[in-house]
């Protein structure tokens, strides 16, 4: 957060202590049942917890995390999605949740999402043509008579053949409905794309491809990425910086080649361990014990403190801050202070 | 063939599905050995022909499909003939299968000791309080806390990682010979991935059960298994050794693959990806099906490659191999 304050524009997206909370309220049953004498309680899940980020136009920042830890929540939140529960979302430098109705409206057309899986995100019923000019129509980002050469422009930009436009999405491949829904974000004229595990779906030589496309966009129209991903190969290759997220909160953030070269938060640190490598190499798996606790109830202090090597009696009573341990480098463990 | 550790033979195997549209060859001339304690990597991508290969072995090819050739030699028997009564005596007692989705094998309304007891004297005569002594016992080793508790827990009270351990557990149950996980983590976190490799690495040594690990990822296969198949289209294109397939792949296709994982590619840069996209199955082009897709396919590749081993132990249908790198 200091070392983006310190640039000169304001950071492209600012996340000053994020978090959402969702609440299962009581019903109507449950309320009776409470009144005869039952104790149900509303569940309540933090799913994303205080989160600070800058993220500066051109970059490509890698959100890491396991299922459940919060990483597609903070990224609908940062697409509009979802509104924060607390905390301040800037937009080069204007907080979100205060513009007008018109502002807001361009500030939500200029970050868009990508989705995991294409064929939940396109409506099945729409052809091609629509799915990808329904958005520049309706916002007035062309005239209805150059919609049609809008159109087959966006499908070249990613990669798809404009003659299969009056198509179905169910009439393409995985990897092609995965460009269509890019070429529909694009299709707004984006700055900032959130992908959410936008390749985790497709098989290892398409993924390649939708990879490679996602790097010439970035080139070729200047795009900012909030790239969100369990698949650490993949965040390391695209991201110029790495955050990785445990129940909700961040727990270390630090440039691509930093994080893997020195892993320091415990908890990355076993996740860089556990990454399957294409070395043939008998690899003798040692694994991180535990699993990811259930965020209804998440453990106190540290919330990695159950499943840490290194868990100290204050890790059990105190949540560590993510603070500064080197230049550009924040992770949130109290080992730090120690050294 | 007199190799007394031999668990499994498949030779020429091909099993084809006869569909309204057309024959789709799902499994094409497919063919590799596993012996005691060995584990085989299947690799391929969607639609390659893997999962049905596996499902070939278990007999559970359902029509339209059906295995048309080859043979399955198991510990001697030749399972692509067998009756389906002789057939029941085998799948799931001599050869499990573990799933992707770990609630294919999990009945939600059954507790899981009664599913694990049923399946036990499915194959067995043995009473229940036996029967629930093995079950806990499996569960204890897939390293399933406080086993006894657990017996009495429904699927979905379990998570992810946890219910295909005891997905894992179940196919345990009576020491099979053979076991085909078909993408077993593929749905997991990658710390739960580690458990999961963890303890099937440990019951493989300590057991000598033979494996067969289906998977689109060769980075998983790379660190667990002895030998390699490569599938593309329905056949097998590259077999041989994990050492031998991953430092010097023969096949363009398996170098392709390999080059576009983003971790042997330098950081940033283009990956060196595979250009176009896998053949539909029922329109595959004669002779080789990758030749579209292939920057080194020639006029010999409309025609089809046999299997050959320009290395031994190693492999390869191709007109074309890479043998100038495996050489050097």
């Amino acid at each position: 957060m200091t070392s983006a304050a310190e640039t000169e524009a304001p950071p492209i997206v600012a996340l000053e202590g994020v978090g959402k909370r969702f609440v299962k309220r009581l019903d109507v049953a449950m309320k009776l049942a409470n009144m005869l004498g039952s104790d149900l309680r509303e569940e309540v899940v933090q799913a994303v917890d205080d989160v600070h980020m800058a993220v500066r136009e051109g970059e490509v920042v890698g959100l890491v995390g396991e299922s459940g830890c919060g990483k597609s929540t903070l990224g609908r939140v940062v697409a509009g999605v979802h509104r924060a529960t607390s905390g301040r979302m800037l937009y080069r430098g204007d907080d979100v949740s205060h513009l007008g109705d018109r502002a807001a409206r361009d500030v939500r057309l200029k970050i868009q999402m990508i989705f995991q899986d294409p064929m939940s995100s396109l409506n099945p019923r729409f052809r091609v043509a629509d799915i990808i000019g329904e958005a520049p129509k309706v916002h007035g980002i062309v005239g209805r008579g150059e919609l049609d050469g809008y159109v087959d422009e966006m499908m070249r930009h990613v990669g798809l053949d404009a003659s299969y436009k009056r198509r179905y999405p169910h009439q393409f491949s995985g990897g092609q409905r995965q460009r269509i829904g890019i070429a529909r974000a694009l299709a707004v004229k984006p700055e900032f794309l959130v992908c959410d595990e936008a390749v985790a779906a497709l098989d290892v030589s398409i993924q390649a491809q939708v990879l490679n496309l996602f790097m010439r966009l970035r080139e070729d129209f200047g795009l900012t990425y909030l790239f969100i991903s369990h698949d650490l190969g993949v965040v390391e290759h695209l991201s110029d910086r790495v955050m990785i997220m445990y129940l909700g909160r961040i727990v270390e953030e630090a440039p691509t080649e930093a994080l893997f070269a020195t892993p320091n938060h415990p908890y990355t640190q076993a996740l860089l361990a556990e990454v399957p490598r294409l070395e043939a190499k008998r690899r003798a798996y040692t694994p991180v014990k535990g699993e990811i606790p259930s965020p209804l109830n998440p453990p106190s202090g540290c919330h990695f403190h159950p499943r840490c090597p290194h868990a100290l009696q204050r890790c059990r009573d105190e949540a560590p801050v993510l603070r500064e341990i080197a230049p550009g480098r924040r992770s949130a463990c109290h080992l730090n202070d120690r050294a | 063939m007199a190799n007394g550790n031999r668990i499994l033979e498949v030779e020429g195997l091909r099993t084809h599905f006869f569909t309204k549209a057309g024959v789709v060859k799902s499994v094409d001339d497919v063919s590799f050995t596993l012996d005691r304690g060995q584990v085989l990597g299947l690799v391929g991508e969607s639609g390659s022909g893997k999962s049905v290969t596996g499902f070939s072995i278990m007999g559970l090819v359902d029509p339209p499909g059906r295995v048309v050739a080859g043979r399955i030699v198991f510990r001697g028997t030749d399972l692509a003939h067998l009756d389906e009564e002789a057939m029941r005596a085998i799948r799931g007692r001599r050869i499990a299968m573990i799933f992707q989705d770990p609630m294919m094998t999990l009945n939600p309304v059954l507790r899981i000791d009664t599913q694990m007891i049923e399946a036990l004297q499915a194959h067995e005569q043995i009473s229940d309080d036996d029967a629930r002594a093995r079950a806990r016992d499996a569960l204890g080793q897939v390293g399933i806390p406080s086993p006894e508790q657990r017996l009495k827990a429904y699927p979905h009270q379990f998570s992810g990682g946890m219910r295909q351990r005891v997905a894992i557990a179940i196919a345990l149950l009576h020491h099979p010979d053979l076991i085909i996980a078909d993408e077993p983590t593929t749905a997991l976190d990658v710390t739960i991935q580690g458990q999961i490799l963890y303890e099937v690495q440990k019951l493989v040594r300590e057991q000598g059960t033979a494996l067969i690990w289906i998977t689109h990822d060769l980075s998983v296969v790379a660190g667990l298994a002895d030998e390699i198949c490569v599938m593309y289209a329905g056949r097998a294109v590259e077999t041989g050794h994990v050492a031998d397939v991953i430092e010097r792949p023969l096949h363009p296709y398996t170098r392709g693959l390999i080059n576009s994982v983003p971790s042997r590619n330098p950081r940033g840069q283009p990956l060196r990806q595979i250009q176009g996209v896998a053949p539909t199955p029922l329109k595959l082009p004669p002779g080789c099906a990758f030749q579209d897709r292939c920057p080194r396919a020639d006029a010999r590749c409309h025609s089809m490659p046999e299997l050959s081993q320009p290395v031994a132990g190693h492999s390869v249908r191709c007109f074309r191999p890479h043998l100038e790198e495996a050489a050097a």
